[in-house]
């Protein structure tokens, strides 16, 4: 069997940013495989502006962002596979996938990057009731056939769920010459971010209907009209409150879930995030398989997943040369308000600060963050706003860390 | 005063801004800069796609070189969809120059070998 020493899966933003810091490190021999027909991922249809600010310190599109790498990978000379996908990993890290050129192969990896993104929730994941005509699409195939095809997938668009992508899309399409009647979102709160918010529905009078959802479609062969009805706090719909709006097309923009069917496959622990649970290297509970970006937990900002891939190629790049350390490692526990934490558990050993990525549950307004192990409070900050649409980043002195003796709890009070 | 979220960066700070010019709520400066200029004289950038004629099914996309004015978007769309390009393209090449006295390029944002 043909061998290598890191195999990453997937070459996206996180997929790349990863092989090129192992590169850097020393690791000599990396394969990327990537399914689709060119290096990039998601960004390749993500044409908007707004990505690269912390990375760059300018604002560029997708496609522009994701090049910078993509001609980096180039210039290392890192071998990549394009077309090609893999279907399966297993506990030893012997990855099996398939391309035309070389059929259906099997090589086996040291240490294996899990850099595969994530996929859109649709109508099966919410149960829409009534009729099931065309004219149902999710924010980002829209997204595909629009930026990547030139193809304007209706005319009169309702778009179901706040996040960023339904806004994006909201505005790309009103400016192709569609006409989007509402944004409709379950919870009280919008799931995008707010400057999306602004200069994406605001700009172009779209309203935003807050807890309110669709509880009907209706539409023989095309959707035809969609009926809005609002929702009191536990999600139940409010009598009389219907709005019937006639429409040719549900956008679904109703949240991204890590895909990591592969994974699953070899039963590897998972966490609240639905992605993997990891170490603060990056390390999942299979030993040597590593994870990254938004297959590990979905970000809003393409900056802090190149980051997240460039501390999984670190811990890789140890791992591969001997030099990963993992016998000595502490629980994290989300705490109050905290819907998540990443990662979910620290190496003692390591050598370096460590960064803790969470979100919280719901708007909150003046909140004092605690990071205690038991009693011992290793770290606090006040946080004016947080909102559930936002990831937060909180980097841990390494000596503060050092003083942990038992489980890490991160916290959210009212200050 | 006057309420407005800023676009300028992800964080999307929430500004107030008085009679006199005064923003308040600005994380960086930036935030004043945009504020003012958003009362006075909203501009935006804009980002689409041109029609790619030697592909099947294939669009490209592009930008605004620079923000233009806010109430120009549409028309400036209107002149965009007339675009084509012809592949190979590149990251920078113009395919439209200072299109409706804008005095900005049309950009393109993606490589096609
Ligand atoms: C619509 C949208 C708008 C966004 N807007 C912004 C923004 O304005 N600013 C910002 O900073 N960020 C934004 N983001 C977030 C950011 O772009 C993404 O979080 C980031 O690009 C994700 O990178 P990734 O490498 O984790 O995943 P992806 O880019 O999805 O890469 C995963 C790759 O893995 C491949 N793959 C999957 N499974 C397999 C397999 N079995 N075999 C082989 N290959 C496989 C896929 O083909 C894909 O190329 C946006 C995201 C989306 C979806
Ligand atoms: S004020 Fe500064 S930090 Fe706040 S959104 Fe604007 S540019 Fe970003």
């Amino acid at each position: 069997m043909e061998r290598v020493d890191l195999l990453v899966i997937g070459g996206g933003s996180a997929g790349m940013a990863a092989a090129l810091q192992a590169k850097k490190e020393g690791v000599k021999d990396i394969l990327i495989l990537e399914k689709e027909d060119r290096l990039g991922g998601i960004l390749n249809q993500c044409i908007h502006n707004g990505f690269g600010l912390t990375e760059f310190k300018e604002e560029l599109s997708g496609p522009e962002y994701l090049q910078r790498f993509a001609d980096q990978v180039i210039a290392e000379k890192i071998p990549y596979k394009l077309n090609t996908m893999v279907t399966n990993l297993s506990k030893n890290k012997v990855v099996t996938y398939s391309n035309s050129e070389d059929g259906i192969k099997q090589i086996q990896a040291k240490a294996v990057i899990m850099a595969t993104g994530c996929y859109e929730r649709n109508a099966g994941a919410i149960q829409l009731a009534g009729d099931r005509p065309s004219g149902i699409i999710t924010a980002g195939t829209a997204q595909k056939y629009l930026n990547i095809h030139g193809y304007l997938v209706g005319k009169k668009i309702v778009i179901l769920g706040s996040g960023d992508i339904g806004l994006i899309m909201a505005r790309r399409l009103t400016l192709e010459g569609a006409k989007v009647i509402c944004v409709s979102e379950i919870n009280p709160y919008s799931a995008g971010l707010n400057r999306n918010i602004a200069q994406c529905l605001k700009d172009f009078d779209i309203p935003l209907y807050l807890s309110r959802t669709v509880s009907k479609v209706i539409g023989k062969n095309r959707v035809e009209k969609v009926v809005l009805t609002a929702v009191d706090q536990n999600y139940n719909f409010i009598p009389n409150t219907d709005m019937e709006i006639e429409c040719d097309t549900l956008i679904l923009s109703i949240g991204l879930v890590p895909y990591i069917e592969l994974l699953e496959k070899i039963d590897c622990p998972t966490s609240s995030t639905k992605g993997a649970k990891v170490n603060s290297l990056m390390e999942t509970e299979i030993d040597g398989v590593f994870a990254c970006g938004n297959c590990l937990h979905v970000h809003d900002v393409v900056d802090f997943v190149t980051d997240e891939g460039r501390l999984a190629g670190h811990g890789a790049a140890l791992y591969i040369n001997d030099k990963f350390k993992d016998e000595n490692v502490i629980k994290v526990n989300p705490g109050n308000n905290v819907s998540y934490v990443v990662p979910q558990t620290v190496n003692m050993d390591v050598d370096e600060n460590v960064t803790f990525k969470f979100r919280v549950r719901k708007p909150l307004i003046n909140q004092r963050l605690t990071i205690k192990s038991g009693e011992n409070l290793l770290f606090k900050q006040v946080k004016p706003v947080l909102i559930p649409s936002e990831m937060v980043m909180i980097s841990v002195p390494l000596e503060k860390l050092k003083e942990a003796k038992e489980e890490i709890t991160l916290s959210l009070e009212d200050n | 005063m006057k309420e407005l979220t800023c676009i300028v960066c992800p964080r999307g700070c929430s500004l107030k801004i008085d009679e006199n010019m005064n923003v308040t709520g600005n994380f960086c400066p930036r935030g004043a800069k945009y504020a003012v200029s958003e009362l006075t004289h909203p501009m935006r950038s804009l980002t689409s796609s041109v029609r790619v004629i030697n592909r099947e099914n294939t669009v490209v996309s592009v930008k605004t070189s620079g923000n233009i004015p806010k109430e120009k978007m549409f028309e400036l769309m209107e002149h965009i969809n007339t675009l084509k390009v012809q592949a190979p393209v590149n990251i920078g090449d113009i395919v439209s120059h200072n299109p409706l006295g804008l005095d900005v390029d049309i950009i393109i944002t993606k490589k096609l070998d």
